[in-house]
């Protein structure tokens, strides 16, 4: 057993009369390197370790639950977390469905998501890298006016949690990234690029890439025009088309569902999008860069199918929610952090792949638009509603290749009508951080809003 | 440490006035600049939270955080070295001033005696302390706003209230003497309805928050809020697809505040002025907006979201004009920032946590009102769009390109508002969009926001009259 799960579980004993007991504990080591124009601009690191403790009461009507949370495992943080936890389970409202999850006999897989090169590799050999990455973007084009930042950033995590009801569960990741912003110039003209490679440990990094698409959109950005407002077919690279699936996964949350927040509510069994599309989630796939062997209330992952060749198969549940909705826990209960009780929540999308790559789909659309980078998305995506709007860059497709740059314009249409206008999938899929991963998608039937 | 665990109340309450005593502050940055640095500085926070959700009409969960700690960072040249630790014993803070100081490789050494100014310590302004109000006090406003908002329409089919608010206590402390402290609280208040009617649901959303007590939050502006959210969401069941081009868009007073925040506000933070990513870069005294536009950012204005009587570098608030006429006059700064130009900060250093670096951040960023009638305004646009309402937005400081959101929109038809709008977005390019401003009325208001920046979030204000763009791109799919 990990330490910190042992710990978790010896402050259970702490439980009152009448009361069950959650503890979730994490923590974790931090590395953040910032280079720029050739030495370190910023260096840190860091430690910390958090507590979060769930105390529930049953009552004639239901249960309630109340919460707390602390940055520290000090006895006497822990000692206020547990007495808050307690007072504010006693201003909740029963509620029937209110629960804490129980073992429910699925085995969890084994998954090796911590890479102890982390640790291993030297803070200097970490520097050298984004140092390197800067070098390699202002050195990679002549157009490259500025490196705004190039970062190297590494993490090294365990989590336990543990439960009066038989959970207990304990996991460990560890994670690095580079990520880089370019901008190019030309004429007095700016535009921009962004580039990021992710992976376990620095070995799994490749600077060439962050560096390359950096310097690749930000350059392939010059001259970028507002073309005039149109109606037709969008083609989101697979960045931009994971931005889609994490927000098409929020409405096929139970909670969500049960809740009458979702546009998918009532719909399970209908034809919901192109019969191309078919959704997973399923954070027990390795190469998903948020898989996971357990959820956030220490139930077993496992593969769900939510909907296949178009047809809505079925949602995600927690443990409060799938009781609300008649059903089992699927293993999706995600929280922020250690703070809060867990929702339901998509944890690992991935979308079925189609048949052929970005360049085929060009072909295939002939005239277009290719999305690059979204904005306002938080300002202009509505789950509940449908309402899709967002600001975008790109370029522009005609004779199916990529033909001049696009800016200062906006793509529109609905959510519910975006699933159902799925041209074509491609087979380019990017394993990406967040919880989608994805590969060139198709859309008709989108609105361009230009001059 | 001195702090004791005491019962107040019935919570409990780590009682602590000084955070950490002054000859543990003074011995840790003299540590931070023992191995040759040009700068040193310590914040240390204690902050509690507490929030509290409805939602069916129950209340479905209060929630308590604590966190306490402490980050040091370490200026070497050009370099930044950073630690933090939640651990506010003095051999923690030791250990933390040790990471951070790594970065003076090149030892320059000697230690440096650091003189610490006395303690400016600004103490909160609000009346009624979060931790002095009955949980069941809370959970009764909650409950009068679900009341109110599910009586405002048969068609309201969910109604969400969260109240959350935050005591945040902090020191700062430089090797240039500075020696600070300040009690921020902070409430907030959000009401978020769903309708439901035949073309599917629509929803409705209204924030109060401000850097004030739970003196802030009184019935009337709760059940308005609540009667807001509802209505909104109502309104929006028979909105059509908004257009999609360019037309005339007039934005009420108050959220539309948030096209400067993004327009210019983060355009003219120093860190991208200096690293020449902003169209703003070398425009001082230029022309870059209509002349109707002054615009300011002010750290000053009592009770607002964005209030701060220090920021989080121990410079107190200030309220700075950055554009005056349509002329810039001014970016905004922080320590290091204004450092590099022998100058001093604006006080708009500002950091989420004692775990995050400070960088240069807006605090109320807002419009200076016009003379024009906002009504006036309405009538004199035969076609556009009126903006009642906007839910953030996002900007490209290098290329000013920037969008923000439409939460509630009308179509202006014959100089009158008519039609409800669905949620778009709008689109366009800050140096631009700020020569488009071509009417300012006098029904100045403000609106809260959190502003994400690097990572970081902070509590924002944005503020303006109503006022008119001739002419911005709307995201919508009607032709």
């Amino acid at each position: 057993m990990s330490e910190l799960l042992a710990q978790a579980q010896e402050l259970l004993a702490r439980v009152g009369d009448g009361e069950e007991m959650e503890v979730f504990l994490s923590r974790g080591v931090e590395t953040e390197v910032q280079a720029y124009q050739g030495s370190i601009e910023n260096l840190s690191s860091s430690s910390s370790a958090e507590i979060g403790i769930r105390i529930l009461i049953d009552g004639p009507q239901g249960a309630r639950v109340g919460t707390a949370h602390a940055g520290s495992l000090d006895e006497d943080a822990i000692a206020e977390a547990l007495f808050n936890a307690r007072d504010n389970a006693h201003f909740a409202t029963e509620d029937e469905f209110v629960a804490f999850a129980r073992p429910d006999g699925v085995a969890a897989v084994s998954l090796s998501l911590c890479d102890p090169a982390v640790m291993a590799t030297s803070m200097d050999a970490k520097v050298a890298m984004a140092i390197e990455l800067e070098a390699m973007v202002r050195g990679g084009d002549s157009r490259i006016r500025q490196v705004d930042s190039a970062n190297y950033s590494d993490y090294l995590a365990d989590a336990a949690i543990a439960s009066t009801t038989g959970i207990s569960a304990a996991l460990e990741r560890s994670g690095a990234y580079v990520s880089v912003e370019a901008i190019a110039s030309d004429g007095g003209e700016d535009q921009t690029g962004w580039g990021l490679s992710v992976g376990r440990a620095p070995g799994d990094l490749s600077l060439e890439t962050a560096a390359g698409d950096a310097i690749r959109r930000a350059t392939r950005m010059l001259g970028a025009v507002k073309p005039p407002s149109s109606k037709g077919v969008a083609v989101f690279d697979p960045r931009t088309a994971a931005t889609l699936w994490t927000i098409l996964g929020s409405a096929l949350s139970g909670d969500a569902v049960v809740r009458g927040r979702s546009f998918f509510a009532g719909r399970l069994g209908e034809d919901v999008a192109s019969p191309l599309v078919t959704l997973i989630d399923d954070p027990t796939d390795a190469r998903h860069f948020a898989a996971s062997p357990f959820d956030a209330e220490g139930l077993a992952s496992r593969r769900n199918e939510l909907i296949v060749q178009g047809r809505l198969q079925q949602f995600v549940y927690d443990t409060v929610s799938g009781r609300r909705a008649g059903v089992s826990s699927t293993g999706n209960a995600v929280r922020a952090g250690v703070s809060g009780s867990p929702s339901a929540g998509c944890r690992a999308l991935q979308l079925v792949s189609g048949d052929c790559d970005q360049e085929e789909i060009f072909r295939r659309v002939g005239y277009g638009v290719f999305v690059e980078s979204l904005t306002g998305v938080h300002s202009g995506v509505n789950p509940i509603s449908g309402d899709f709007s967002v600001g975008i860059t790109g370029l522009m497709i005609r004779d199916g290749v990529l033909a001049e740059p696009i800016r200062e314009v906006t793509i529109a249409s609905t959510l519910q009508r975006m699933l159902l206008d799925v041209l074509y999938v491609g087979n380019d899929v990017q394993w990406l951080p967040g919880t989608a991963s994805a590969q060139t998608l198709a859309i008709d039937g989108v609105s361009l809003s230009g001059s | 440490m001195r702090s004791v665990l005491a019962a107040t109340d019935g919570s409990l309450k780590y009682m602590s006035d000084t955070l950490v005593a002054r000859d543990v502050v003074q011995r840790v940055l003299n540590e931070s600049m023992g191995r040759g640095a040009d700068f040193a500085e310590v914040f240390v926070e204690d902050r509690s939270n507490a929030s509290a959700s409805l939602d069916q009409r129950r209340i479905q969960e209060l929630s308590s955080g604590r966190s306490r700690g402490a980050g040091v960072r370490v200026v070497v040249g050009e370099t930044t070295g950073f630690a933090h630790t939640a651990d506010l014993s003095e051999s923690g803070l030791l250990t933390a001033a040790r990471a951070a100081a790594a970065v003076a490789r090149e030892g320059r050494g000697g230690v440096r005696e650091v003189k610490l100014e006395s303690l400016r310590d600004y103490p909160s302004r609000a009346e009624m302390s979060p931790a002095d109000v009955p949980k069941a006090k809370k959970i009764e406003l909650m409950m009068r706003a679900d009341e109110v908002a599910r009586a405002s329409g048969d068609a309201i089919s969910q109604v969400q209230v969260g109240l959350a608010d935050s005591t945040r206590r902090f020191l700062v402390a430089n090797s240039e003497g500075v020696f600070a402290a300040d009690d921020q609280v902070r409430t907030r208040f959000a009401v978020s309805c769903v309708a439901n009617g035949d073309g599917g649901m629509q929803t409705g959303y209204r924030p109060l928050a401000a850097t004030r007590g739970f003196e802030f939050l009184t019935p009337e502006s709760i059940e308005e809020a609540a009667r807001g959210a509802a209505q909104q969401a109502i309104t929006k069941l028979s909105a059509r697809p908004a257009p999609s081009g360019d037309l005339p868009v007039v934005l009420a007073g108050g959220s539309g505040g948030i096209l400067f925040h993004e327009a210019c506000g983060h355009g003219l933070e120093a860190d991208a002025i200096l690293k020449q990513a902003s169209v703003y870069a070398g425009k001082v005294g230029e022309q870059v907006a209509s002349s109707l536009v002054t615009l300011v950012d002010d750290g000053t204005m009592t009770g607002e979201w964005g209030y701060l009587a220090v920021d989080d570098e121990g410079r107190p608030g200030a309220r700075n004009v950055l554009i005056e006429n349509g002329i810039l006059t001014e970016y905004m700064w922080d320590y290091l920032r204004a450092r590099k130009e022998g100058r001093n900060s604006s006080g708009n250093g500002r950091r989420q946590s004692y775990a995050h670096l400070p960088m240069v951040r807006m605090t109320n960023t807002y419009l200076l009102a016009g003379d024009a009638d906002a009504d006036e305004i309405v009538a004199q646009t035969p076609r556009g769009v009126y903006v009642a309402q906007l839910g953030g937005g996002q900007v490209n400081t290098a290329t000013g390109d920037f969008v923000f959101g439409a939460t509630s929109a009308f179509m202006i038809e014959n100089g009158r508002i008519t039609t409800p709008l669905r949620d778009c977005n709008l689109i366009g390019n800050g140096p631009e969009i700020l020569k488009r401003v071509d009417a300012v009325a006098t029904d100045f208001s403000t609106t809260p926001g959190t502003c994400g920046k690097d990572g970081q979030q902070v509590p924002v204000g944005c503020g303006q009259a109503t006022m008119r763009l001739s002419g911005i791109t709307i995201g919508g799919t009607a032709t």
